[in-house]
């Protein structure tokens, strides 16, 4: 700590400090400090989160319609949380995108930890190949969605081609985005193709945060390597594999901006993930008063099965 | 990383054992930059052989996807483009190859415009507020401090949907829709919950001694914050940074539902660019190659502190 220089201790900036002044400077405990570095982050979250959702818990019992602002408001209670409950189409937009929680999940978990297990075999240039495989997820879902759509082209699309070429199909007999059956699927490879470098960088993390010192003992015991795995290697990394699924399931709930950009909800509606629904609903039909109680319901779910799986993910750490 | 530089032992994977890993990974890897590279090389080729069918790998390169981005054209008669003098310029000489000449620069300027501005102010602000308070929460004894972390990270977990709805009236009763004042408070306030838990993880390990030696030198606690933590959370600040600034560089939802044209940025108005006879996909394939560029250099320049960032600093390497 040299360079605090003993002339510059009084000082403050330029101006050396009037003795009352500096007692007064001083006498900011650190209590007050604490609350003035604290506050600003404090009231703009409250401002532009707490505030809206609040404001939105209100619109939820009333008729309000944003695009009719002048309109009397009517107060309805619960009537639109008695709607959006018994509405099937509500209940068919849940299950599709618990369908896309479920299996992008899935083949992300699956496809990120068995990267990350290779990787961990510190081959040659593992760095940079790491590396390289992490690209997708820094990306814009608008770029991603966006040139996806151009794979998917069924005339002129790579992804067609490939495929066409690989199973000597005819490449415009099928379209991934137009299909009933396929379009759910042709998102669930974007998001994997997207995501399954996150999870692998989190499992990277768990295995590497197993020490040598357990497998050496294991090799001791003449452990074989495939029970090594299930006993050390992959207990030992579950907190992290858990801690992935909870980000990555958080996330695609909330899924918007890729299927927006590819389907947009269609075919039908066998896309239309419930925050599609949400968006048709707020800003297409503007029914703001029904889309905010769906929003409540939506937060609810999400904050509701997060604080549960994190109990669980608390359960496994402390084991 | 420390692991991994530790010295030959029993658990050290065979040569065999690691060619076989390597292989695999680099065929994932491979996999997965198909659709990179390909929208790279789209962004260089004409529109024909853009949509040619089987797909060109080998093209004459053409810069008219990035004209066709930057630019907005207007359709003229040979006869009237005999009459123009020489050609404004590379985009001008294009169009004119397909009858039309430049009319002036297309709405992408703009919104690139929208989309630094908006990045960079939001960054700023997040990381300011972030670092004060992460400062707050790590060095202070703050009453309900565990709940006042948790509130924060929760914000996180509310879609944006959700949110968009009431922040949409909010700004419109204050005047603050399709402003970039708007947008750039709205970043913050996304981006400053990420800011507070990296950077509390980045202060906590700073030894607090360093301050306490400031102190007993006659520093106020603000001036050793000032002069003593800053410095030394540096790295931490700048990775920090980097993330806020990459998440309001790629946002998509709340900027396609709350602005319409003032304060647009890049990403929603990319997948609208139409050309003539449908999508202009090398133009399309142009805005995305530039949006990569910055993303790429900061990835590899991130590579260390990038599992921190996306995991709000909860798991670290």
């Amino acid at each position: 700590m040299n360079d605090l220089s003993a002339s510059s201790r009084i000082t403050y900036g330029a101006v050396p400090l009037q003795p009352g002044l500096a007692r007064r400077v001083r006498g900011l405990s650190d209590k007050a400090l604490a609350w003035l570095f604290i506050t600003p982050t404090i009231v703009l979250l409250l401002a532009i989160n707490i505030f809206p959702l609040v404001w939105t818990i209100y619109l939820s019992f009333t008729n309000y319609r944003a695009n009719r602002s002048n309109a009397p408001v009517k107060w309805l209670g619960i009537d639109w949380y008695q709607t959006i409950l018994t509405d099937p189409d509500i209940w068919a937009a849940m299950q599709v995108t618990a369908h896309f929680v479920f299996w992008t999940v899935v083949i992300e978990t699956v496809l990120g930890f068995g990267l990350a297990f290779l990787i961990d075999k510190k081959f040659r240039g593992h760095g940079m190949w790491t590396t390289i495989i992490l690209l997708p997820m820094m990306l814009s879902p608008a770029v991603v969605g966006n040139f996806w759509t151009f794979l998917y082209q069924p005339q002129i699309g790579l992804f067609n081609y490939m495929v066409a070429f690989l199973t000597g199909r005819s490449a415009s007999s099928f379209q991934m985005l137009g299909d009933v059956t396929l379009s759910p699927w042709a998102i669930v490879i974007v998001d994997a193709w997207m995501w399954t470098p996150y999870v692998m960088l989190i499992c990277l993390a768990g295995l590497r945060s197993i020490p040598d010192y357990i497998y050496e003992a294991a090799e001791v015991d003449r452990a074989s390597k495939w029970r090594q795995f299930w006993s050390i290697t992959l207990p030992m990394a579950l907190p992290f594999i858990m801690l992935a699924v909870l980000f990555r399931g958080i996330e695609n709930f909330k899924m918007f901006d890729m299927v927006n950009l590819l389907t947009g909800g269609g075919p039908g509606s066998t896309t239309e993930v419930a925050s599609i629904t949400l968006k048709r609903a707020a800003f297409e039909s503007w029914r703001t008063g029904y889309s905010s109680a769906f929003a409540i319901i939506l937060f609810v779910t999400v904050f509701g099965l997060a604080n549960i799986y994190v109990k669980a993910l608390n359960r496994v750490k402390s084991r | 990383m420390s692991i991994a530089n530790t010295a030959h032992s029993v658990v050290e994977p065979s040569l065999n054992t690691r060619r076989l890993a390597g292989s695999l990974v680099v065929l994932y890897a491979v996999i997965t930059m198909i659709p990179l590279v390909w929208i790279v090389l789209t962004s260089f080729k004409s529109p024909d052989d853009a949509i040619s069918y089987p797909p060109k790998i080998v093209f004459t390169p053409s810069l008219e996807g990035y004209c066709n981005l930057f630019t907005t054209r207007s359709r003229q008669t040979p006869e009237f483009i005999r009459t123009l003098g020489p050609p404004q310029g590379l985009c001008d000489d294009i169009a004119r190859s397909r009858n039309m000449v430049v009319a002036g620069p297309s709405n992408y300027v703009p919104r690139f415009v929208n989309s630094l501005i908006i990045a960079f102010g939001s960054t700023v602000l997040a990381v300011a507020l972030g670092t004060l308070s992460a400062y707050g929460f790590s060095r202070f004894r703050v009453p309900l401090k565990d709940d006042l972390l948790f509130f924060i990270l929760s914000t996180r977990m509310m879609p944006p949907i959700a949110v968009a709805i009431p922040i949409y009236l909010m700004y419109r009763t204050i005047g603050l829709s399709d402003t970039r004042l708007g947008m750039i408070l709205l970043y913050t306030s996304v981006n400053v919950s990420l800011a507070v838990w990296l950077l509390k993880g980045f202060i906590d390990e700073i030894p607090r001694e360093y301050e306490e030696a400031a102190m007993i030198d006659g520093y106020t606690r603000f001036q050793a914050f000032v002069k003593v933590v800053l410095p030394q959370a540096t790295t931490g600040i700048a990775a920090t940074a980097i993330f806020c600034l990459i998440f309001a560089w790629n946002e998509y939802a709340f900027a396609v539902l709350l602005t319409s044209g003032n304060a647009q940025t890049a990403p929603p108005f990319i997948p609208i660019i139409i050309g003539e006879g449908g999508q202009d996909w090398p133009a399309v394939a142009a805005g995305t190659t530039l949006f990569l560029v910055p993303i790429v250099v900061f990835t590899v320049l991130l590579r260390k502190h990038l599992l921190r960032g996306i995991t709000f600093g909860a798991v670290r390497k």
